[in-house]
């Protein structure tokens, strides 16, 4: 049957297509959904979210070695954290099928970097898949998996923010189920030691000569002749924007972007007047094109290594006209930490506080920007720890400083920073938000959240009892709503000549829905506008004073708590009374 | 056949499911059809747009591309705004009156644009603006507001009442169909 898939949703039809078995992924836009749909079938697949992308990957090599096909999928940076077992299995290969997925982010459209990944798997040896419709999306997938056996190798496949998040019309198919290979020990290909490491980096080699020799043979090379004045190689959702922008051009479209097929892409030179590379991001293949002795025309002087291409900017790069519209000057719109999120109670104080906090990666990124602007800095998942104590180590202040994460980056990158800080004496202070799910990336369960990637019930880790093992003496958990408490806490805590731990727990108010009784704004409101400062979307602005948005709001009360005048009428449990935050 | 329409928002306000109706709407006659939405960031009241390409032959690109855009769906009138460089000549628009302020503007660092009725008017052939909310909670909830707007451009798009009431049937959840159908309705009387 034909349907329309989200491109994420047709890889993950791919890989059940495809038998696999096990899947353990960590989230991260825009790469999340592969392993949600998956998460969704029967129990003939095992799906889990692991605690981060390197135990992702380490749980599918695992499954290979074990006989079955495994599949691990991750935002392009995870691929980063789960470099060390990946570059490493690519040495040893597989048993089970073994294939890697990971979606760049080419625009930053919700990252911190658009780096290419395209190098990841250059650099790790591995062939390299790059579909360029949701229909190939399912296809290369399954392709991938019978790649992995036949030559024995990680496969890994590169999807992007495009990819990912475009739907188009896919045939689904059967599912083929494949028995778990035997296990026969074989600790020449499993055991990474030297000698053995010498031999499987030299089988490495000889394989992907054997893939760039194949990739005609494997479908993933579509050579489409036209004018032979113009000849462009591309790949994955470029090749799109170039059969729109030029359709009378001859086109080589690259399913493989790692090894190159480079002799093809000779042949196709040979038979065009000028070729063009046309990629995203870094000139990933241009260069190689080049260094292979085969002339380029035009790439990269021709276009940006940065954000997204289009086939506009294609057009207006070949010269052609593309309809002129006028601009507009239209404010922007910054996405904002939601009415109701337990975060907003924790950055209000900490901006009251003007306390310097080193940042992570989150939904309370967000309270880097205007109200609050409650966030010195952001690096990568668990960086605010170890930034904190470096930090520390440097000024010799601890004194109105911490390190804020959430509670699944805390355990993907930042236990190992916390037991640096016990280990090397730091004073500082650490806040866990703990809102018992994984927010920004659309609310995948973790450790901590008491469920599985199914929904079913699981041991949820008890993050205070964790630190207290680390060895931390000050443990501490608050409602993040308390904020006359929390701000004592903050203060006492951070002048503190020893190291802390705050825990902030209060369940996101998307798993949890609040009263839904909107607050009300009375006559005792004398517009302090200390509303506003909490940042809340159901809070606006009408005829210079603050009100309450009606659809939006949830009644949780906060903006009750923080008004110095008890204006606000809140039906949350707690404020009835109203709280003035003097 | 061609069309490129665009559905716009803020974060939250249900445009993704206009999009599903209008993607399986396309797959059921038999055109190609291609998607485009970003998720992540531009959620959490931030605005997000969502690419819709239908043809009869092959969609190519899942991007609308300034001046492309057939008919534009906006869910808030600055978004209205915002994409109207994306209409191409005699294109239309119909936009949901309501005003969600974005945080600079609630903060007081810029305004909100006061001249959008005109410059909607100038650039859209065609322009339905109406309060699509009001209509939402009119026919049971101001979730509806993403189906009001779709009766609204359904006008302008080739799919019968009745490929409509189907693809409501299918693709809403059963507890809300009779819902949607009439706030579907009430868009079309618009
Ligand atoms: C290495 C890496 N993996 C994944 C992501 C995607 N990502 C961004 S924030 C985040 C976790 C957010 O969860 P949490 O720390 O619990 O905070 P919340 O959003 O719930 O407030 C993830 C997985 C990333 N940025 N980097």
């Amino acid at each position: 049957m034909k349907r329309i898939m989200l491109g994420n949703e047709a890889f993950a039809r791919g890989a059940w297509e495809a038998g696999v078995r096990v899947v353990s992924s960590y989230p991260g836009t825009p790469s999340t959904e592969v392993t949600e749909t998956l998460a969704k079938c029967g129990d003939e697949v095992h799906v889990e979210w692991a605690p981060n992308e390197k135990v992702g990957v380490e749980v599918a090599v695992g499954a290979s070695m074990g006989g079955a096909r495994a599949l691990s999928c991750m935002k392009h940076v995870g691929l980063n954290v789960a470099a060390d077992p990946f570059f490493t299995a690519a040495y040893n290969g597989v048993t089970g099928g073994l294939v890697v997925l990971v979606a760049d982010d080419n625009g930053c459209h919700s990252s911190q970097n658009e780096q290419d990944s395209r190098y990841h798997g250059r650099g790790a040896g591995v062939p390299v898949l790059e579909p360029a419709d949701p229909s190939e999306c399912k296809d290369y997938m399954k392709l991938a998996f019978d790649m992995s056996e036949n030559y024995d190798t990680v496969v890994l496949i590169r999807s992007g923010t495009r990819m990912s998040h475009s739907r188009g019309i896919v045939e689904e198919g059967e599912r083929v189920e494949r028995e778990v290979i035997p296990y026969e020990k074989d600790f020449l290909k499993y055991v990474a030691m030297p000698a053995m490491a010498r031999v499987n980096h030299v089988k490495q080699e000889k394989r992907l000569a054997q893939i760039a020799e194949d990739a005609g043979k494997l479908g993933l090379i579509k050579e489409e002749m036209n004018d032979p004045e113009i000849g462009v190689v591309t790949s994955g959702i470029c090749y799109q924007y170039v059969k729109e922008a030029l359709p009378e051009a001859s086109v080589f479209k690259l399913g493989l972007v790692n090894p190159l097929p480079l002799q093809d892409i000779a042949a196709f030179a040979s038979k065009v007047s000028r070729l063009y590379v046309i990629e995203e991001g870094n000139p990933f293949l241009e260069e190689q094109i080049r260094a292979a002795g085969i002339p380029v025309h035009g790439g990269k002087e021709l276009f940006t290594i940065q954000g997204e291409y289009s086939a506009n900017m294609i057009r207006k790069a070949f010269g052609i006209e593309v309809p002129e519209t006028e601009d507009v000057n239209a404010p922007g719109r910054p996405p904002l930490l939601c009415a109701g999120c337990p975060h907003k109670g924790l950055f209000y104080v900490l901006s009251k506080l003007k306390t310097t906090v080193m940042g992570d990666i989150g939904c309370y990124t967000l309270a880097a920007l205007a109200p609050t602007n409650a966030i010195d800095s952001c690096l990568c998942m668990g960086g605010s720890i170890g930034m904190e104590h470096g930090f520390e180590k440097a000024t010799g202040r601890n004194d109105n400083l911490v390190a804020v994460l959430g509670d699944s980056t805390f355990i993907h990158s930042g236990i190992t920073g916390l037991v640096n800080m016990v280990y090397n004496e730091a004073k500082g202070t650490v806040i866990i938000l703990d809102n018992r799910i994984t927010g920004m990336t659309g609310h995948q369960q973790n450790p901590a959240s008491g469920k599985n990637a199914k929904g079913e019930l699981a041991p949820a880790l008890d993050l205070a009892s964790l630190c207290r093992a680390i060895g931390v003496k000050n443990v501490f958990e608050i409602d993040p709503f308390e904020i006359r408490e929390l701000e004592e806490l903050i203060k006492a805590e951070t002048s503190r000549d020893e190291l802390s731990v705050i825990i902030t727990k209060r369940p996101c108010a998307m798993i949890v829905k609040q009263t839904g009784v909107p607050n009300v704004i009375t006559d005792r409101c004398k517009n302090c506008r200390q509303c506003i400062k909490v940042g809340c979307p159901a809070i606006g602005m009408k005829d210079g004073r603050p009100y309450i948005i009606k659809e939006s709001c949830v009644g949780c009360g906060l903006c009750a708590r923080v008004c110095p005048f008890d204006a606000i009428e809140s039906t949350a449990r707690g404020v009835e009374a109203g709280r003035g935050d003097e | 056949m061609e069309k490129n329409i665009l559905i716009v928002g803020v974060g939250g306000q249900g445009t993704l499911l206009a999009s599903v109706l209008l993607g399986n709407l396309a797959l059921q006659k038999g055109y190609d059809v291609k998607l485009s939405e970003v998720h992540g960031m531009s959620q959490r009241g931030g605005d997000v747009v969502t690419h819709v390409k239908i043809n009869d032959t092959i969609v190519a690109s899942p991007l609308i591309e300034k001046g492309e855009a057939d008919i534009i769906i906006a869910f808030e009138k600055l978004e209205a705004y915002r994409w109207l460089p994306y209409l191409r000549e005699g294109g239309a628009m119909y936009v949901n009156e309501q005003q969600i302020m974005p945080m600079p503007v609630v903060l007081g660092q810029v305004e909100y644009p006061s001249d959008i009725d005109e410059a909607l008017a100038k650039a859209a052939s065609t322009l339905v603006k109406f309060d699509a909310l009001a209509l939402a909670e009119e026919a049971g909830s101001s979730k509806a507001v993403n189906v009001v707007l779709l009766g609204a451009a359904s006008k302008a798009m080739p799919f019968t009442q009745e490929e409509w009431m189907d693809v409501i049937e299918k693709y809403v959840k059963p507890k809300f169909v009779e819902l949607n159908k009439t706030a579907f309705a009430m868009g079309q009387a618009v």
